[in-house]
């Protein structure tokens, strides 16, 4: 197997996830999109780890921890501007636009 | 770790002898890098929210499936687990709680879609033009761990728990630190008063 073929298809998936979070409105879709970025860095430690030992799967282990807790917290952040603004759309926050 | 250091200088040329083509697990790879990308693009454009989450259950289990072509297959469990079992469920709970329009909603997305586009095109361009250039036709040797190449020297559980429990126990603390933070943060911020 080629290394690249990972390394391909783990920017494609990242861009797919940049792409998400510049175009969705929802905060859980934006949520989502991050997931899938995460999820490419993920593949390219893997990826490495083949070359440079274990480190790699650890600091994969160390990132999904990191996600869950990102997912956690996040979760609870639109779910607080849904509470104050009834609705999960973070373009409504715009108090800070000039 | 000095061995480590010498697998690098060993390794970091990228030239392998010997060919680790194999046709399974590239037959295996093609398939569900194409299911992947599919689900991945509806991930971000269906207009149904809970669609989109399960699409993303095909993604992360793409995902674990990488891993294990990979042989890390501790990480592919903790994967499947993780995103699968615990992420997911998450998301449905925050579709749920924000009373997203279930079924289809043309008010998921902004006007942002060409800047999006102008974005990952460009995004994707220049990252792939940078793997091309620098990683070529190089093979996965597998060659990492004791320096052996050859099947099932990957993806070794005694070797990454040997690692965690070893050289990166601090960075390791510090991870249950976050999660109890975490964990509180999220209580804190969801509560209602």
């Amino acid at each position: 197997m080629l290394l690249n073929q990972f390394l391909l298809l783990s920017a494609i998936l990242f861009t797919i996830g940049v792409y998400g979070v510049i175009v969705r409105k929802n905060g859980v879709l934006v949520l989502m999109s991050i997931e899938l970025v995460l999820n490419a860095v993920n593949i390219n430690l893997i990826v490495f780890s083949t070359y440079w030992g274990v480190a790699g799967q650890v600091f994969a282990l160390f990132t999904i921890a990191i996600a869950a807790a990102e997912v956690g917290v996040g979760l609870a952040i639109v779910l607080l501007i849904y509470r104050n603004l009834r609705s999960a759309d973070i373009d409504e926050l715009d108090e800070m636009k000039g | 770790m000095n061995s480590a250091a010498l697998i690098i200088a060993e390794v970091v040329p990228l030239v392998t002898p010997e060919t680790t083509f194999d046709v399974p697990a590239n037959v295996v790879f093609a398939v569900q890098a194409v299911v992947m990308i599919f689900a991945a693009l509806r991930v971000v454009t269906t207009k149904n929210v809970v669609h989109a989450a399960l699409w993303l259950v095909v993604v992360l289990g793409g995902v674990g499936l990488n891993y294990i072509l990979l042989q890390a297959e501790f990480v592919a469990v903790t994967q499947f687990l993780v995103y699968l079992g615990a992420v997911i469920v998450l998301f449905l709970f925050g579709v749920m709680l924000t009373r997203a329009p279930l079924g289809v909603s043309d008010d998921l997305d902004n006007n942002q879609k060409k800047i999006g586009i102008g974005v990952g095109v460009a995004l994707l361009a220049v990252l792939s033009y940078a793997l091309i250039e620098s990683f070529g036709r190089s093979e996965l040797t597998f060659a990492a761990y004791e320096g052996v190449a050859g099947p099932n020297t990957n993806g070794r559980t005694q070797a990454v728990s040997d690692a965690i429990f070893g050289q990166y126990l601090i960075p390791f603390e510090m991870l249950s630190l976050l999660l109890l933070a975490a964990l509180i943060g999220a209580i804190v911020l969801a509560r209602r008063d």
